[in-house]
């Protein structure tokens, strides 16, 4: 019985800014290289869905018995935020869907729960990290998604001891070995619910508590998995206090141990979620048998040990992080990010205010507005989006099926660019889109250049969320051009 | 079963407009009354000889109250309709079926519309509660969506299309500065038109109709009494109105350079006029130009121009004031803006001064000259691949 990863995927958002258009608006600030940036149309749950999707698109998976939202950013308070996830994943309903929200450790907490558990659970992560225009946040930090799946490979009936085990047609690609924790009450970083950032204590003293923390935790991990660090082929430390990170290797004693490609100075450090976007770039790159070693530093500190195994050589990623990280867009103007993040409240067009969404119609479309499906006219095979009951050709009643369209690609018929619509980041570009193998909607086209837009332009599809009003996200889909 | 038609069964015997414009010191009210009695005037009778009425409004009231109550109607019927940008028509076809059936001698249809108090640019909706996924594009960008897949599909490059829509924006402020009821009443340069600021695609300010106050109203009766009230009455030749399977936005085969509710509608009422030709019958057509690829696009599903041609006839001014067909020979939406529920009325007002040699010297159409007796009016309402569309003939002569 191996219990380990199954699947994993990471989300980088397609826009960066650079860190020297802080310094070139402020005068200070700033740095070199590059931060993601979630557009205006992304949070943490948006992100942890396209990772998702890029989990789900990767290999075969089980079906997980639980769903995991994680973030240190949740759109919602009271409101679950990962029934939204749940619902455009299209995952079937006694999915356990949940959030582990609020703090930097929440991941961790959530993966931590996950490799406890018997059944397959998907972990679903994202983070939006800002800080005040300025700080050194808002230059270190950036914006990802990841999600992981964990589930337990048992053996069948003739099946070899060689590894070739499914559960649910896909194999463990790294086997959990142990790990270990130590938790520490002090006051390192903290947000009030509500605040846009962050406010920090002096870093040397974080620096000296974390010290012993990841000490006793590399230990414990070692102690219990019986390995040291030189059985250890990469390690990944993360975590929000860079100081501490930087110390970290030495303070648990494994300075010997190759470091994994922290990503920090490409898409900035993207808080609760940095560590599973580092461990999904380091699985991309993974060989057979390898030991992985992940240190999260959040009030305290958590390890987790991997074994790669025969399969992650057959696993192939649907979109890897260095893949993503190559495709940005460092063209962001240091405005436009401070607008997106409400730090910069700019004149609206002179159009009436953006209403929510309303529950009953969302409630009764959910296949369509989360899962973006359309109904197939069993008849003729013609596709509509969004579903209808009567034929678009020859007017058979009710005999349609729900057909999914997320993944299907599509080809621009027509487009426009709209200057007057309200939008958070104006123009709003709008493509009727042609699907491959039928079906046909207009939709708004996000991540793109209002001058690359032309017929017979390639697009996909995008979970987003369109607008807030009232507190209501309004998560729907949307198209971006295919860039690979 | 089957459209039956009402040719020269119903007569307009009077007509009133207001000047459409930015009315601020004008309100709903206001306009009703000096449309309403405008109309009654032009028919010589008062608002005690009318028997029932019809108001196109898309949202400037609700209920016939909203002409009853200013103009102390004594308790008659009153119909309000509502079918988006041809409510104005819409009341017009009601009131005129009415008046076919039997049911009443003497019916008036009005138009109004007060956009002008919003505070908003373009035009506002009052949003149906929704799931939050239609695609959020406003009226101009929906409309745009028809120049690059006409300029595609016709092999119309995009500086020859943006002189298209120029022209038709040109041509339109043209017929304006010579209509004193116009919003807009003065000539504009190709230049400045096409150097506008951009809207949605390559609509520019310019590209799009304006927005305005504006009221317009037809008083009708069956055609054997319209000598009754008017030497020179107008006829009802054709009504007609599609609503479609709003098949454009899920349909790949729809592909943007056409209306289809627009060429169904058409041939219905050229079948119902007994017109063949169109292009050589009708003396001017007044057109729902709400943007000038509008306007390009409806040249071909009205039948005045060969698929694929209209652009060329347009840059040959085969639509202009003085050419083979004019095209908008009051200005238009263009120059007079859209007050939704008014403007298929004041079409129809154009088509009541021009065949009835009534419009001023200076925008007087030439084709009446050579014996044609025949109008065309039509509104759209929607956007491309969803729209209703309206169509009315209406001639000067019986038969």
């Amino acid at each position: 019985m191996k219990r380990g990863i199954v699947g994993y995927g990471a989300y980088i958002p397609y826009h960066r800014l650079q860190r020297s258009a802080i310094k070139d608006a402020l005068g200070g600030g700033g740095g070199r290289g590059t931060r993601a940036v979630a557009s205006y149309d992304e949070d943490a749950v948006s992100m942890a869905v396209e990772a998702g999707r890029h989990l789900l698109r990767s290999s075969e998976t089980p079906t997980p018995a639980a769903l995991y939202f994680s973030s240190a950013t949740p759109p919602y308070l009271d409101k679950t935020n990962a029934t939204a996830i749940h619902a455009a994943l299209d995952l079937p309903g006694d999915v356990l869907a949940t959030d582990m929200v609020g703090s930097a450790r929440s991941v961790t907490g959530a993966v931590s729960a996950a490799l406890h558990d018997r059944r397959p659970v998907l972990v679903a992560a994202g983070d939006v990290r800002s800080g005040r225009p300025g700080s050194g946040d808002e230059a270190a930090l950036g914006d990802a998604g990841a999600a992981i799946l964990i589930g337990t490979e048992s053996q069948v009936a003739g099946a070899g001891a060689g590894g070739d085990a499914e559960v649910g047609g896909a194999p463990v690609i790294a086997e959990w070995l142990g790990g270990g924790s130590a938790t520490g009450e002090f006051l390192d970083r903290w947000r009030q619910p509500g605040w846009d950032y962050s406010r920090v204590w002096e870093e040397r003293f974080g620096e000296a508590m974390y010290g012993p923390l990841v000490a006793d935790a590399v230990n414990d991990a070692f102690k219990s998995t019986e390995l040291s660090a030189a059985d250890v082929d990469l390690a990944i430390v993360s975590g929000l206090h860079a100081r501490a990170i930087r110390s970290a290797p030495r303070s648990g004693g494994i300075s010997a141990v190759p470091m994994a490609e922290d990503l920090t100075g490409s898409i900035g450090n993207a808080g609760s979620v940095h560590g599973l976007v580092a461990l999904c770039n380091a699985l991309d790159s993974a060989q057979p048998g390898q030991i992985l070693m992940l240190v999260v530093l959040a009030d305290g500190c958590d390890v987790m040990l991997f074994r790669t195994t025969d399969a992650i050589a057959d696993y192939r990623p649907h979109a890897t992080v260095a893949g993503q990280v190559e495709e940005g867009n460092d063209g962001l103007a240091y405005a436009t990010f401070l607008t997106w993040r409400g730090f910069l409240d700019r004149e609206p067009p002179r159009r009436p205010d953006p209403v929510p969404p309303a529950a009953p119609p969302s409630a009764r479309r959910s296949d369509w507005k989360f899962a973006f499906k359309g109904s197939r006219d069993r008849s003729t095979g013609a596709v509509h989006l969004p579903p209808q009951r009567v034929s678009v050709k020859g007017g058979a009643v009710d005999d349609m099926e729900l057909v999914p369209m997320a993944n299907i690609e599509g080809t621009v018929a027509t487009y426009t660019i709209d200057r007057l619509a309200y939008s958070p980041s104006p123009p709003t570009i709008a493509v009727v889109i042609d699907f491959d193998g039928g079906g046909r909607f207009t939709s708004e086209l996000t991540d793109a250049d209002p001058d690359e837009v032309e017929i017979g332009m390639r697009v996909a599809m995008t979970f987003r969320r369109m607008l807030t009003a009232d507190g209501v996200h309004n998560y729907f889909w949307k198209a971006t051009p295919i860039r690979h | 079963m089957g459209q039956q038609g009402i040719k020269d069964r119903v007569a307009i015997v009077g007509m009133g407009c207001t000047k459409f414009g930015e009315h601020w010191e004008r309100s709903v009210d206001d306009m009703v009354i000096e449309a309403a009695h405008a109309a009654y005037d032009s028919a010589g009778i008062e608002q005690d000889d009318v028997d029932a009425f019809w108001l196109g409004t898309l949202g400037s009231g609700t209920s016939g109250l909203t002409i009853s109550r200013p103009l102390k109607i004594d308790y008659k019927p009153v119909t309000r309709v509502e079918n988006m940008c041809a409510s104005g028509s819409e009341a017009f076809r009601n009131a005129a079926y009415a008046v076919a059936s039997g049911a009443f001698d003497l019916v008036m249809a009005i138009g109004v519309e007060k956009l002008k108090d919003s505070g908003m640019s373009g035009l506002v909706g009052s949003p149906i509660p929704d799931d939050g996924t239609a695609t959020n594009i406003t009226a101009p960008a929906s409309f745009s969506l028809l120049a690059p897949a006409y300029a595609e599909k016709y092999g119309v490059d995009s500086d020859t299309m943006k002189d298209v829509m120029t022209r038709i924006a040109w041509k339109n402020h043209y017929n304006g500065a010579r209509n004193p009821r116009a919003q807009f009443q003065k000539e504009v340069s190709k230049e400045t038109i096409a150097g506008a600021p951009l809207i949605a695609g390559q609509l520019g300010v310019f590209d799009c109709s304006g927005v305005s106050d504006g009221s317009a109203a037809a008083i009708l009766c069956r055609a054997e009494d319209a000598h009754k009230y008017t030497d020179n009455p107008l006829y009802v030749k054709a009504l007609a109105f599609t609503s479609g399977p709003a098949a454009g936005p899920l349909d790949p085969e729809y592909d943007y350079t056409t209306f289809n509710e627009v060429a169904r509608c058409a041939a219905d009422a050229y079948e119902q006029a007994g017109v063949t030709n169109p292009r050589e019958e009708i003396a001017m057509a007044e057109v729902h130009d709400c943007f000038t690829p509008t306007e390009l696009v409806l040249m071909e599903d009205l039948g005045f121009a060969e698929r694929g041609t209209a652009w060329q006839e347009v840059l040959d001014g085969t639509f202009d004031l003085d050419g083979e067909l004019p095209v908008n020979p009051d200005g238009g939406l263009k120059s007079f803006g859209h007050p939704i529920g008014a403007s298929g009325l004041r079409m129809l007002f154009e088509c009541w001064l021009q065949l009835r040699g009534e419009a001023p010297e200076e925008r007087t159409i030439r084709s009446i000259e050579k014996g044609k007796t025949l109008a065309l009016t039509h509104n759209l309402g929607g956007r491309p691949g969803e729209c209703v569309s309206f169509a009315s003939v209406v001639g000067s002569e019986i038969g």
